[in-house]
């Protein structure tokens, strides 16, 4: 079924009754061309991708609980491509160019709301190193508009931009294309896209080991029985040490982390584009419901729970109510945690092997949501080609043994500090 | 979470800094770039069990090794790092 107008109208008319499932509930068949382990979203927009751009349709995504329910669910939707170094802008910028497209092409209303994206700048020192970046990005072709304190009080008037402000702002950075999507409907519109062309999307069914022949992975052994496929990609992003280990491979350059995210109760509109504060760490907009979305640091220790601790809560409470005094009193709603896959030098990891047969996707760090459709899209290039795609080419295992780190922030091989 | 700084005490986890897994040894100076790119990239990330230094920076400054659970975040016990550790979590 397609969504149109006419389909919406019949559906208002039918007291909505009649809506079909989105995507079959698939049992697994005994083999497949390929298997993607992971139904999160960068797993299901490679399934959707290897479908659509490389003609491989007879896949299996293998998820371990259900669609939408890992960390394409626990993110706070922001999108962005402001990033500094080639590598990294021009692989943002390939996912920022097919989320503008994304809801046509999939027919399902990912909500992508281009409503920006502004970095604070705190001192002087700040809005010059925001100045470079946003040359950088310019270079690439990504969109940026340094603004002074007055535009910054012009476009968030409920900021605190007054010079007694605890973290005086002195301008910021402007991404305008950035912005935000519905982070369920992103997972549903793939699985829905690629189930439509016919891949099967098996939930509830986790994979227990790795099917070998020889020195090559054929396979995966899973709570459901067996499959197998000459090729597995692993896109498991919080958990990719654990799955990995069946494989053998205990020592990837990755630790899990947990990142706290929060939404307040809903409130009439006051904030219409992404906010990040520049001094300590904090990001803050508001859904279409009214509930301000925002969050901060991991917590900053190896954590497989998907909670985190009060102390965070305290800081991310303190940096929100620095930067809008208004809000003080405005209850939180809901709060969680999401298990990261932080990578040593802060950048993402898609990759064939490092093992014949197995592809992997990994390294995601916090910033795996606003990557999910290029992520998808390259991963699937380097399973169906045997090649990385040129946007990820950098984007090694090796990279860490040969001193080709692509560290964004510059803080070294310290997980927690990116 | 709790930490028991075997110097203090029982303190809460914000005085602490987290330094990272306590069971990657240094290579000698003149080891591969292999080894040092081991030490200082890969990580075996368990799930449940894990050995990691702490520097309880608002408090005694000592680092300490700390055996806590990463599912539950547990804590298990605590010893000072280096030579001067005891017991269980060393």
């Amino acid at each position: 079924m397609r969504f149109s107008a006419a389909a919406l109208v019949r559906g208002a008319l039918t007291g909505n009754r009649d809506w079909p499932r989105q995507w079959r509930a698939a049992a697994p068949k005994p083999t497949y061309d390929a298997i993607i382990v992971g139904g999160g979203g960068h797993g299901l927009a490679t399934a959707y991708y290897l479908a659509k751009e490389h003609g491989l349709t007879d896949i299996a995504v293998v998820e371990k609980g259900w669609i939408g329910g890992g960390n394409v669910g626990r993110n706070t939707t922001i999108v962005r491509s402001n990033y500094r170094l080639p590598q990294n802008a021009a692989f943002y910028e390939l996912s920022m160019k097919l989320w503008e497209g994304l809801s046509r092409d999939l027919n399902y209303n990912v909500m992508f709301s281009q409503r920006g994206v502004l970095n604070l700048a705190h001192t002087p020192a700040q809005l010059d190193a925001y100045a470079a970046r946003g040359n950088a990005m310019r270079f690439e072709g990504i969109d940026a508009e340094l603004l002074d304190r007055d535009a910054v009080t012009a476009m968030v008037p409920h900021l605190d931009t007054s010079p007694s402000a605890r973290f005086p702002i002195v301008g910021g950075l402007l991404q305008p294309r950035a912005g935000t999507a519905r982070h369920d409907a992103v997972a549903w519109g793939y699985a829905r896209g690629a189930d439509r062309l016919g891949v099967d999307i098996v939930e509830n069914a986790e994979v227990t080991g790795f099917l070998r022949e020889g020195d090559r992975i054929v396979g995966v052994a899973t709570s459901r029985g067996e499959i197998r496929a000459p090729k597995v990609g692993v896109a498991v992003a919080g958990s990719t040490s654990q799955v990995m280990a069946l494989a053998g491979l205990d020592d990837l350059p990755i630790e899990s982390h947990v990142l706290q995210a929060f939404v307040s109760e809903p409130l009439k509109p006051i904030i219409d584009t992404v906010v990040t504060l520049g001094a300590g760490h904090l990001y803050i907009s508001q859904s279409d419901k009214g509930g301000l979305v925002f969050g901060g640091d991991i917590d900053g220790y190896n954590s497989y729970a998907q909670r985190g601790n009060l102390p965070i809560v305290r800081d991310v409470a303190a940096l929100a109510t620095a930067m809008f005094p208004n809000i003080s009193r405005v209850r939180l709603l809901r709060q969680w945690g999401g298990i990261m896959d932080m990578s040593m030098d802060g950048s993402p990891i898609i990759t064939k092997g490092p093992i014949d047969g197995l592809y992997l996707n990994a390294g995601w760090c916090y910033g795996g949501f606003k990557a999910t459709p290029a992520s998808g899209f390259c991963f699937a290039h380097t399973i169906a080609r045997d090649t990385p795609h040129p946007q990820n080419a950098a984007f090694t295992l090796d990279r860490f043994r040969t001193g080709r780190v692509i560290d964004e922030a510059g803080t070294g091989p310290v997980p927690q500090l990116h | 979470m709790l930490i028991p700084c075997p110097h203090c005490g029982p303190r809460e986890v914000s005085e602490f800094t987290y330094i990272g897994d306590a069971t990657k040894v240094r290579p000698a100076p003149d080891a591969s770039a292999d080894a040092w790119s081991d030490f200082v990239h890969a990580r075996r990330n368990p799930r449940g069990r894990h050995a990691e230094h702490w520097q309880h920076t608002a408090g005694c400054r000592a680092i300490v090794r700390v055996t806590r659970d990463t599912v539950t975040h547990a804590v298990y016990g605590a010893s000072l790092a280096g030579p001067w550790g005891e017991g269980e979590a060393r």
